[in-house]
């Protein structure tokens, strides 16, 4: 795992957490969450829910709620 | 197979609802309205001699051979400018008739050459034809006619006799031929719309002339081929004509270049193709083409074009050609090791846009069921993938809502980020004539397009926006539609969420939503924004048509909600003139979508995750599936970078080239151990390829593509694959060799599995679309013909969804490093990246990329026209020539990139959608500096691209 993947992760999953963050507040990490489930692969699900375990350094706050919400890929 | 004969009717069709009966020699005859007498007895069977009609413009009445009798009328009128009336009696011959039309003809063939026998249109010439119908057996004022026949007479000078204009690579004007009947002029004006032919002259000395009496080639003239084909005789004529012959059999086949999809007819010579003559009933095209898919079809007979297989252990090594069997077995020992080694997601697939529905599904078939992951991606997922995932969101499908003719009854057009005249040229075409016949048009685009300004075609607004501020742009547009009470609320309550358009419309209405406070964001003025909007939510019928310069950005797909957004706002949808229309960019990018291309779908838009979708494809091919969503283009090559991703096969598409951020995709490339690619030409991407799989011509394979219009269409087989085999074939045999089994012995069967597991396929079948020509998706039970217009009654989602467009300004931004913002587009003549068009003619018109810079920003910089230019990003350097010029704004660069030595994506960035990683070729903050030439990366890419295009030599003859 290269730090620069990460990191270009850590930007995509704030440009999500940027639209979904518009939205709905009730909706919104929800929204996000379910957008990771459907279009990321488990590969890059599962870079981002380690770097949240560690502290989802860089991540927007609605980025990591919705992170969190997401199960562990098996 | 028969030569297809298309019956000329003479006048174009009457719309009208209401019907007149006449009679025509005594037999009774009922059409619409309007419609011409010439048209009505061609319809009756009756054909009235002519030469100046043809009924893809409008009547001219000029050559007097049309002339017909009505009982009770004086004189003899001219039978293609006479409307029908209720009960005239009309008859078609008569003595009377019969002299006029013989003199008319005698006048005509006393000032034109005899030489039909050695003529290229000889069985081809309306001229001959006519001479022939109106018995024409004597000339009484001779043959040697006083300036059309002879270059000298009597041995003087002829100064009126002008030699043949061979400027045009693809026809040839042989002005001698000329008989003055304005058809080519007239098609000019009324099918292209370009105004590039005029009749120079008065009288005897009336000749057809391209722009200012230029040669067709230096003139404005777009090489559309409109004026070849209403041509009735050898004036202007198809330079492989002359070199062949008359063709002798043709097939209905469509073009293999953009997203309009037009029909041809290929008329062939045995297995030569003579021409490609647009088909009349084409429903994209309606018997109009362009300068690519009418004569940039010789890519298929290029000397660069590789017919046999290669290999290599390494990327350094010179290519060996081998059997089809050693290539196959080859690749297939190499990826199964990768994937013993790596793992069973170490592999992938990218299928190809300009591939057919059935080669493309079969690629997507083999990843899913044979490499045993979803690993699969298209190249859409660099143009529209925001169209597939914004539309999908606001209406319930993947596809744009109307067909084209639709374009006929819109009032009001906006395009925003397309520009339909160079890449969708057909269709651009069409809506001119609609904008002729007084649409009003707004355009959104950072450069002056030519639809903001062209002959007989003036945009009402052109906003030039900065790059990258669509979505404030179209959020501002809303703002305007919501504040001034345009919103056609009876629309939303009855379609759409109704709670949803309530909170976008609060959001929408935040005062930092208006023009006024988004003009310096937008850089544009707040009142042309505000009277755009306007005209949109009240001039009728509205119409939006986009392109790339709505998706390639960091909020493509945003800005693909924010414009369905509008349309629902306005009511604008669900009727013919109104709707959301993507101009896709390949021929196939919405059928590859459709075919399950991307990593998270299967074929139909249907979730990978979704038990039931796939347990009806697991149960019909036999294996179990993977749930998760595979690897997108990008996460290959990020995979590939760490050593995870090693495998990838590669179907018609160039990603080298086509990728942004080429340094990082060559590094990828190169970190892989097997790359198959399976193409025409040795490509960028076979530079670092294992295998070389040659690949088929569209003019060598049976199938179908999808155009922008949903619209299915047959591309049928005219010659033997130089090859040995259709690009589907050879997927099935490396498939096979997987120890897959499968069978198809016609890409119809595969459309049959299509339609069997695809619910808006269910009704499409070869057989079907032999019979109807074409039809348009969802095509199943509840719509057995197709669906021209989508959403008529309700959405496909049910409810239409408002979704929330904030505005988050790109992370490419502009600074003293990187001052000006590069955006990047296509031209007429060539088509992506060019793999096609620069192995034909169609290079003379655009042999280079060039940089557009706006003459403030030139002479900041000491730039002239033509100087060499260095041009800097954050993620590399690359130099190419300036065109110094004011359709640019200042601050803006702009370029093409259809020339690989341009390396226009070396210079864009990693950037991306938010929701499909679509890239965003569109914004670049870049530096320009003047240069003396090329820059070491393009040097040793040169170099690079030199070496690893090495053959070896002929094998051994004892082998």
């Amino acid at each position: 795992m290269s730090h620069n993947s990460v990191e270009k992760l850590v930007k995509m999953a704030n440009q999500i957490g940027a639209f979904f963050g518009a939205q709905k507040a009730s909706q919104s990490a929800a929204g996000m969450a379910e957008h990771l489930m459907k279009f990321w692969d488990p590969r890059m699900r599962a870079l981002i829910i380690e770097h949240v375990a560690h502290g989802g350094t860089g991540l927007d706050p609605i980025a990591l709620e919705a992170v969190k919400k997401l199960p562990p890929v098996k | 197979m028969t030569l297809i004969k298309e019956t000329d009717y003479g006048t174009p069709e009457s719309k009208s609802e209401k019907m007149i009966t006449l009679t025509i020699d005594g037999k009774s005859v009922t059409v619409p309205e309007g419609t011409s007498i010439m048209r009505a007895a061609m319809e009756s069977g009756t054909e009235i001699p002519k030469l100046c009609a043809t009924d893809s413009i409008k009547a001219f009445g000029s050559c007097r051979l049309c002339v017909i009798e009505v009982e009770g009328r004086f004189g003899t009128p001219a039978s293609c400018t006479t409307p029908v009336a209720p009960g005239i009696s009309v008859k078609t011959q008569t003595p009377r008739l019969a002299a006029i039309r013989k003199g008319v003809m005698e006048l005509y063939i006393s000032d034109h050459p005899l030489d039909c026998l050695t003529c290229a249109a000889n069985g081809d010439c309306e001229l001959q034809d006519m001479a022939g119908a109106v018995g024409l057996r004597d000339v009484r004022y001779g043959y040697d006619g006083a300036n059309h026949v002879f270059a000298r007479n009597s041995g003087e000078a002829n100064f009126d006799w002008k030699p043949k204009d061979e400027s045009n690579p693809y026809f040839s004007y042989d002005p001698s031929k000329c008989i003055v009947c304005n058809r080519c002029v007239r098609a000019c004006e009324e099918v292209q719309g370009t105004f590039a032919l005029t009749i120079s002259g008065r009288g005897f000395d009336s000749r057809v002339s391209a722009g200012m009496d230029e040669a067709f080639f230096e003139s404005e003239c777009v090489s559309c081929g409109a004026c070849v084909q209403a041509c009735p005789t050898a004036t202007l004529t198809e330079k492989s004509v002359i070199a062949i012959g008359q063709p002798e059999h043709s097939e209905v086949t469509t073009c293999a270049y953009c997203g309009v999809g037009c029909t041809f007819k290929a008329e062939m010579r045995g297995e030569e193709v003579v021409r490609l003559v647009p088909w009349k009933d084409g429903k994209a095209n309606h018997g109009h083409s362009c300068i690519k898919g009418r004569f940039a079809y010789g890519y298929a007979h290029h000397g660069d074009r590789i017919t046999e297989p290669m290999i290599r252990e390494t990327i350094d090594q010179p290519w060996r050609v081998v059997s089809w069997d050693e290539a196959l077995d080859f690749a297939t020992s190499r990826m199964k090791a990768v994937q013993e080694k790596y793992g069973r997601n170490s592999i992938g697939a990218i299928s190809s846009s300009r591939c057919t529905n059935e080669e493309t599904y079969l690629v997507q078939k083999l990843v899913r069921a044979g490499y045993g992951n979803n690993n699969i991606d298209t190249c859409a997922r660099v143009c529209h993938s925001p169209t597939g995932y914004g539309l999908n969101q606001a209406f319930g499908t993947s596809a744009g809502t109307q067909d084209f003719d639709s374009v006929d009854d819109a009032d009001v057009i906006l395009v925003i980020g397309a520009n339909p005249t160079d890449a969708h040229p057909v269709f651009g075409s069409r809506m001119k004539k609609r904008l002729r016949e007084g649409a009003k048009l707004i355009v959104i685009d950072p450069r002056r397009i030519d639809l903001v300004r062209s002959p007989h075609i003036q945009s009402d607004y052109h906003l030039p926006l900065k790059p990258g501020t669509n979505v404030a742009m179209v959020t501002a547009l809303a703002h305007v539609i919501v504040m001034e009470g345009l919103a056609n609320e009876t629309f939303i309550r009855s379609r759409c969420d109704w709670e949803e358009y309530q909170d976008w419309a609060t959001f929408v209405s935040r005062p930092e939503n208006s023009p006024e406070a988004l003009a310096a964001t937008l850089g544009v003025s707040a009142a042309d924004v505000r009277g755009a909007a306007r005209l949109y939510a009240t001039g009728g019928n509205a119409a939006i048509y986009y392109g790339l310069g709505v998706t390639e950005h960091a909020q493509g797909s945003t800005a693909v909600m924010g414009i369905a957004n509008l349309a629902m706002a306005t009511g604008n949808l669900g009727r013919r003139g109104v709707g959301v229309n993507p101009l896709r960019g390949q021929n196939n990018v919405q059928g590859s979508c459709d075919m399950g291309s991307f990593p998270h779908e299967l074929p139909g838009y249907q979730h990978i995750s979704g038990d039931k979708a796939r347990a009806v494809f697991e149960e019909d091919w036999g294996v179990k599936l993977d749930r998760e969503p595979g690897l997108r283009i990008p996460s290959m090559f990020d995979s590939a970078i760490e050593g995870l991703f090693k495998g990838l096969y590669v179907q018609g598409e160039d990603i080298l080239q086509s990728d942004p951020d080429t340094r990082h995709v060559s590094a990828a490339l190169a970190n892989m151990e097997c790359v198959i690619v399976q193409d025409l030409f040795l490509v960028e991407t076979a530079n670092y390829a294992h295998v070389f799989l040659p690949g088929a011509t569209f003019l060598e394979k049976d199938g179908t593509f999808t155009n922008a219009e949903r619209r299915i269409q047959r591309i049928r087989k005219v010659m033997s694959p130089k090859n040995g085999y259709g690009d589907w074939e050879i997927t099935q045999l490396l498939a096979n060799r997987l120890g897959m089994n499968w069978t198809y012995t016609n890409p119809s069967e595969i459309m049959d599995e299509i339609a069997r597991l695809t619910p808006s396929f269910s009704g499409v079948s070869f057989e079907k679309l032999d019979r109807d020509g074409s039809v348009q998706w969802p095509c199943n039970d509840e719509a057995p013909n197709g669906m021209p217009i989508m959403h008529v009654e309700g959405f496909a989602r049910g409810k239409g969804k408002f979704v929330i467009t904030e505005y988050v300004p790109t992370d490419e931004k502009v600074g003293p490093r990187f001052p000006l913002l590069l955006t990047t587009g296509r031209i007429l003549s060539q088509y992506n990246v060019g793999a096609q068009t620069r192995r034909t003619e169609n290079s003379r018109w655009h042999e280079e990329d060039l940089l557009e810079i706006h003459p403030h920003d030139a002479e900041e910089r000491g730039v002239h026209d033509g100087d060499w230019l260095k041009v800097q990003s954050r993620a590399g350097e690359t130099t190419l020539r300036a065109k110094v010029t004011d359709r640019v704004a200042p601050g803006v660069v702009y370029t093409t990139f259809h020339h690989p030595m341009t390396q226009a994506n070396v210079i864009t960035t990693d950037n991306s959608d938010w929701a499909t990683n679509c890239p965003e070729y569109k914004v670049t903050a870049v530096q320009i500096s003047t240069s003396n030439g090329p820059t070491e990366w393009q040097e040793r890419y040169r170099e690079l691209s030199e070496t690893s295009r090495r053959i070896a030599g002929a094998v051994d003859a004892a082998e």
